[in-house]
């Protein structure tokens, strides 16, 4: 892309800049609004962590006692607030109150299994959605344009696990290709992750389609094409060009339904993610978990955020007037 | 030429197939929520990771585990547990009694089972470990079969003082953990007893039981545990399955706040007994009618169940006259009133057991019947605990395990004691029983427990502080590529050391 222009330079700065306060701030937010979410909870703190330790069967009366003495439950809220914010303040995430791990460890096993599973949902769904969009608003009203349309409203319409086990039923039980559930190898992460491709490029290739389809209304493709420029290029340099900002755009508003269509999918599909980690840690009310979590969510949507602000930058450079 | 090179290719690929040892692949619901065992021993025990002192056999007889034979002084105080010549820990080094001394002296310190013995020292004596007791306490081998009391080498202990590690003494190894769903299994090379026959395991934790199901049918998985009752018809006409059965010791019971004005009159306790429909649920619910609970111990648990006792079954018209009995009138909106108050209560359970749930709201209708109106709340698992204890319970649905500890005299102890427990009696309190649970824990002859076992059973039965409904079963299935399954239904070992490869 070149060297770019000082403005333009200042204004990439600014937009970082402003992005990593923004950090700053989903910090000390997410630490305060988790634990007092959490705390507000109807139900003693200390019985539910001692059932997500010991379990059903045990004798958790007896077990919550040890509990409130070891986390020093007992102590005045505001005292275990301030606890907490120092400990955030250090930048320590501290251990889980359930499995007595570090945070950083249970993230590290967790959210990677998340990021692979939700890595190659995207991935995927690129390849599926996109493609379409592209074919559907070159030609609207056209075959794969309604073909497309009715594809996109039933697999979105369809909750996740239901897709799920629909591909379960076919993938694995009918032609045995991959495996019904499972985490380890790349044959256990395809079935969930065309799970989640599915509903994502539902959606992609509609943004796609209107996307194209505006750009091939616009009097530059017409005067493109009038000067004689080879159709696969007027496609490349034109409608590629300028129909990927809102398709790139949307990319972050697809990380929110990831994250909503993780947690039945990885719960579905036996995969140790973060979306089964943060729905235990809420009902065992571990709120280091939960901080944890939310912390590495947001963090991850605000990165996300600002690659996508960069990645339109890139493709827009003009300056946007306000 | 052609032909021949085929065939060749053929026959070293299959050979460097062989070679490559295949693990064995077992799926099941329990989650490795954190690694001490006070929180996941049980999975390192089933899977024969780590040894407890005492283990016990399919028939709940003690069996030999660390220990190779133990033996109470005269007094019935002092305890003398002989451990295994030569056993070793996964990093080399010896079980010593002062290791396992450590060991049981800490778990003693914590909120298992066994901080419900009457301890006074534990101590290791040369090649034996002695446990000294403030009383005589003949159940304590069957505590020492708990798995919270799995003894693991100081090196599985970290610089914080907790355990980071699983290094164990059992036939198998392990090779990788990943809390909370994923773990890997070798044969150890310090097992000195019998080399497992699959060298390595596999055990990944799958929640959902419609996904376990499917595991077992695309043959993904060698041994599937704990299937839903719906799926285990299908199952069982799949070929390539083998589906076991076993009956385990756990009771879905409604546990009634017997202080509450509801339910202090036991002929009111009696009536709701005789308005369930135990059977029609079980048919329906479990898919096995057999499981209808007609006392509170299952035939599998020896001892404690009696085929004399009359059994609790469904009886509207006894239940309708133990109501008026007891002051209850129907009133205009068909439920039944008594001094103004309607029969009114919100009956409390939870989802850790998906069957929960269904049970309660048929419980629900069939209360109806009566003039009993019931709501049903799903909650937390704390939640019967907690209500419990501030006293708020009115009538909670509870699965409860009566082989925590082998001998149902653990649980017994536990339940019914005055005051109740999370899981037990709630208002209730019975001295005879009490006398019974303590003469039953310091007897040791089973002829001589036998009539007090009858006796507390009865007053169980009689009282009804917990109104039994359903007993469980445990099904797994195996694909028939494996052979020498063998089913525990006390779930302590599940002995994946014996299984092999079918030829």
């Amino acid at each position: 892309m070149g060297s770019l222009p000082s403005a333009g330079r200042n204004r990439m700065k600014r937009l970082v800049l402003a992005r990593l306060l923004q950090a700053g701030l989903v910090m000390l937010v997410v630490g305060i609004l988790c634990f007092v979410l959490v705390r507000a909870l109807p139900g003693d703190p200390a019985m539910r962590i001692a059932a997500g330790r010991y379990g059903p069967d045990a004798n958790i009366t007896e077990a919550a006692e040890q509990v409130r003495r070891e986390l020093g439950l007992d102590q005045p809220l505001l005292v275990q607030l301030g606890a907490s914010l120092g400990q955030l303040a250090r930048l320590d995430l501290g251990h889980s109150v359930v499995t007595g791990l570090p945070i950083t460890k249970e993230l590290r096993i967790q959210l990677g299994a998340t990021l692979w599973l939700s890595g190659s949902a995207l991935a995927l769904s690129l390849l599926l959605g996109p493609p379409i969009g592209l074919l559907a608003g070159l030609r609207r009203g056209g075959w794969v344009d309604n073909a497309s349309l009715g594809g996109a409203i039933v697999l979105r319409s369809l909750p996740p696990f239901v897709l799920g086990l629909l591909l379960i039923l076919v993938f694995a039980m009918l032609l045995g290709l991959f495996p019904p559930a499972g985490y380890g190898t790349w044959r256990d992460l395809a079935l969930p992750a065309l799970t989640l491709a599915l509903g994502l490029a539902a959606v992609s290739s509609r943004v796609a389609r209107d996307a194209v389809a505006a750009v091939a209304r616009t009097p530059y493709l017409a005067f493109a094409r009038l000067k004689g420029l080879p159709e696969a290029v007027v496609v490349r340099r034109h409608v590629l060009r300028n129909a990927a900002i809102p398709v790139i755009s949307y990319l972050a508003l697809q990380a929110i339904y990831l994250i909503e269509g993780v947690v039945v999918v990885e719960t579905l599909f036996g995969i140790p993610g973060i979306g089964h980690a943060l729905v235990h840690a809420v009902i065992a009310r571990d709120v280091p978990m939960v901080q944890g979590t939310a912390l590495a969510m947001g963090l991850l949507f605000v990165v996300i955020a600002m690659a996508v602000d960069l990645a339109c930058h890139w493709l827009d450079p003009r300056p946007k007037r306000t | 030429m052609t032909t021949k090179l085929v065939a060749i290719a053929v026959a070293v690929l299959s050979m460097t197939g062989m070679a490559a040892a295949k693990p064995l692949k077992v799926v099941g619901p329990w989650e490795i929520a954190g690694i001490d065992p006070a929180q996941s021993g049980f999975v390192f025990s089933r899977m024969q990771v780590a040894e407890t002192l005492v283990s016990v056999d399919a028939d709940g007889k003690l069996t030999a585990g660390l220990a190779t034979s133990w033996s109470a002084a005269e007094d019935g105080l002092t305890w003398r547990f002989r451990l295994r010549e030569a056993a070793r820990f996964h990093d080399g080094s010896a079980v010593t009694a002062a290791i396992v001394a450590d060991t049981l002296r800490k778990v003693q310190g914590g909120a298992g089972a066994l901080s419900q013995v009457p301890v006074a020292g534990i101590e290791p004596d040369g090649e034996d470990v002695v446990i000294r007791l403030s009383k005589p306490f003949a159940a304590l081998p069957a505590y020492l079969v708990n798995y919270t009391t799995i003894i693991l080498a100081p090196s599985s202990i970290g610089a914080s003082g907790k355990v980071e590690r699983i290094v164990g003494s059992g036939p198998y190894r392990v090779k990788s953990l990943t809390p909370p769903l994923n773990m890997q299994l070798e044969a150890a090379a310090e097992w000195a007893g019998a080399k497992p026959g699959i060298a390595e395991v596999d055990y990944q934790a799958v929640g959902q039981g419609e996904t376990r199901a499917l595991m077992a049918e695309s043959g993904e998985a060698d041994l599937v545990f704990s299937m839903l009752p719906v799926s285990v018809e299908r199952l069982k006409r799949n070929p390539n399955l083998d589906v076991r059965i076993a009956t385990i010791p756990r009771t879905r019971l409604l546990k009634v706040n017997a202080a509450s004005p509801l339910f202090s009159d036991v002929r009111v306790r009696r009536a709701i007994s005789a308005t369930l429909d135990r059977e029609g649920t079980t048919r329906v619910i479990l898919r096995n009618a057999d499981l209808a609970a007609t006392q509170l111990f299952p035939k599998a648990l020896a001892g404690w169940h009696d085929p004399e006792l009359p059994p609790l079954k469904r009886d509207l018209a006894a239940a309708k006259a133990l109501l008026a009995e007891a002051g209850w009138t129907p009133g205009a909106d068909g439920v039944l009133h008594k001094d103004g108050k309607p029969f009114s209560f919100t009956l409390l359970t939870y989802a850790s057991w998906p069957e929960l749930p269904p049970i309660a709201t048929a419980i629900q209708a069939q209360l109806k019947q009566v003039g009993i109106d019931a709501k049903v709340s799903v909650g937390n698992a704390s939640e019967i605990p907690a209500r419990h204890k501030d006293g708020t319970l009115e009538m909670g649905l509870v699965s409860r395990l009566y082989s925590i500890v082998p001998d149902a005299i653990g649980t017994l102890r536990d339940d019914y004691k005055s005051g109740g427990s999370d899981w037990g009696a709630t208002g209730w309190s019975n001295d005879e029983l009490n006398a019974l649970v303590e003469t039953m824990a310091q007897t040791s002859d089973p002829a001589a427990r036998a009539p007090m076992q009858r006796r507390a059973i009865a007053i169980l039965q009689s009282e009804l502080p917990s109104i039994p409904v359903t007993w469980s079963e445990l099904a797994v299935v195996a694909n028939k590529r494996v052979t020498g399954l063998r089913i525990d239904p006390l779930e302590v070992n599940y002995g994946l050391a014996a299984i092999r490869w079918a030829q």
